[in-house]
């Protein structure tokens, strides 16, 4: 085709479209009147395409908003799980610093009860490397006074005699060790017997007649006749009485008074001091304030009204045990005058 | 930058699979419809213009090329609140004009589409705002901030835009 007759006639047809475009408008402007038919077609043409453009587009906005809002709430709970995880650390923390806090009072209340009696606080700072062995390090020694054989307590019972001294820490053999035991006597009818260690949790009490009336409940207290604790003490409670046919004596299981197994804070006692009247029954009451368990019977009533004086102990075969200090060693009465905090 | 006169090399025609310019135009006449209900930065950017543009540069006819731009621009008058006509002439004159250097010159270059663009997008408005003033007696201003900025984005749409429509060609 001719370049130029085609640019005239293309000319030609802009110039027909822009007069047709141009009259059409003219022609709505001078009658007001809108070109309705073309605007249908349009309309019709794209309103149902615009209306499913429209669902797509709801339908793609909804799905990432709900992702969105998903992805968020799970960054929400992660962040809210991780600040759980915190809080029950802290509060673990606090709770066991409560518990601290508890436990040290009870110490003090039981120190200032018993100020005639010197004694030292002690921190439990580690335990027995043998699982045979009930053994556990304190963290004082012979430079704050810490004597052999001296007796270790808490405001609950007798926990152990001082085994070994270093001039920073010491080691205490547990009373429930097999080669521990302490002298002892049964609250009620204050009939002597040494208890011993298992290497269980409970502890035996050894060479108590059958003819005496022991009854599970029952406190048991020192004699004070090891020259180690001093008397009224609380080792533990009867928990069971067996009888065995071929023995004069009675097997008793005591479940002991201190919580041996839970150590944390203790007393050594410097010196061989007799507690005030009533010992048992104020350290009973010193440890009230502390969480003392219900199943143990109180021992103050036995040793609050003391029977007269027990058979000697010459008449009874070895009341103390080989593990507790005998007779004749002397206790750290001078030595131990220091009563640290 | 591949902008080259007809006389000096063959300018190839492009041509198109069946249904994709008008199924291209109905796109652009709906995404301009709707998209700024979605997407308030759509408003910028004049679809059905950019669409005759592409065409006319490529079909290079001048015939075919305000005839498009007619149609495209009635559909969108249509479409819109204004008087049928008003982007009706904008666009054939837009079309036209782009069809006739696109025969004259081969257009190919990202660059050079964009340019292009950013003057036939003022040439579209001022068309517009001429037959505003002239038969509406409107008083449309001829450039202000809006519409340099629409200009700016719809030219950069171009980069985007062309070479996708550049696949939906037959190949030569």
């Amino acid at each position: 085709m001719n370049p130029g007759r085609s640019q005239h006639r293309s000319l030609i047809l802009l110039a027909a479209a822009l007069a047709i475009q141009v009259l059409l408008l003219a022609s709505q402007i001078k009658r007001d009147q809108d070109v309705r038919l073309i605007r249908v077609w349009a309309v019709e043409i794209v309103a149902p395409l615009g209306r499913s453009a429209t669902w797509i587009m709801d339908g793609i906005r909804g799905g990432w908003t709900s992702y969105v809002a998903l992805r968020r709430m799970g960054q929400e709970n992660q962040e809210l799980r991780a600040t759980l995880d915190r809080l029950k650390l802290r509060n673990a923390e606090l709770e066991g610093r409560a518990a601290e806090a508890d436990r040290l009072a009870e110490l003090l209340s039981f120190r200032q009860i018993h100020a005639e009696a010197p004694m030292l606080a002690a921190r439990v700072i580690g335990s027995s490397p043998s699982a045979s062995g009930r053994i556990a390090f304190l963290d004082r020694g012979s430079r704050d006074g810490v004597g052999l054989n001296m007796g270790v307590i808490t405001p609950e019972g007798v926990v152990g005699k001082v085994l070994a001294v270093y001039p920073a820490t010491s080691q205490v053999l547990l009373l429930s060790d097999k080669e521990s035991g302490v002298g002892a006597l049964l609250a009620r009818s204050r009939t002597q017997g040494p208890v011993r260690g298992t290497g269980d949790p409970l502890l035996g009490m050894e060479y108590v007649s059958k003819e005496v009336k022991v009854s599970p409940g029952e406190a048991i207290l020192t004699s004070g006749q090891d020259r180690i604790f001093p008397k009224d003490l609380p080792v533990g409670t009867v928990l069971e009485v067996k009888s065995d046919p071929r023995s004069p004596f009675q097997q008793i299981v005591v479940r002991p008074a201190a919580h041996l197994d839970q150590l944390e804070e203790v007393l050594v006692l410097l010196t061989r001091h007799e507690f005030a009247p009533g010992g048992a029954a104020d350290i009973r009451a010193a440890s009230a304030p502390a969480s003392t368990p219900a199943a143990r019977p109180p021992a103050a009533p036995a040793a609050a009204a003391p029977r007269p004086a027990a058979p000697p102990p010459a008449a009874r075969p070895s009341a103390v045990p080989a593990a507790v200090a005998p007779a004749d060693e002397a206790p750290a009465d001078e030595a131990a005058v220091k009563d640290q905090p | 930058m591949d902008i080259r006169l007809a006389n000096e090399q063959h300018i190839e025609v492009h041509k198109f699979y069946a249904g994709v310019v008008t199924g291209s135009v109905i796109l652009a006449l709906l995404l301009e419809t709707f998209l700024p209900i979605h997407l308030g930065w759509a408003e910028l950017i004049d679809l059905p213009l950019l669409v005759t543009i592409y065409f006319a540069l490529s079909r290079r006819n001048p015939s075919a090329g305000l005839l498009l731009g007619m149609a495209i621009g009635v559909a969108q008058d249509s479409l819109s609140h204004t008087p049928i006509g008003l982007y009706g002439i904008s666009k054939t004159i837009v079309g036209f004009v782009a069809s006739s250097i696109g025969a004259r010159l081969d257009v190919e270059h990202p660059l050079a589409r964009c340019l292009l663009t950013f003057l036939f997008f003022h040439l579209h408005n001022a068309v517009f705002v001429f037959i505003s003033r002239l038969l509406l007696a409107r008083p449309e201003p001829y450039l202000e901030t809006r519409v340099l900025i629409a200009s700016v984005a719809s030219a950069l749409m171009t980069l985007a835009l062309f070479p996708l429509l550049d696949r939906l060609r037959k190949p030569s």
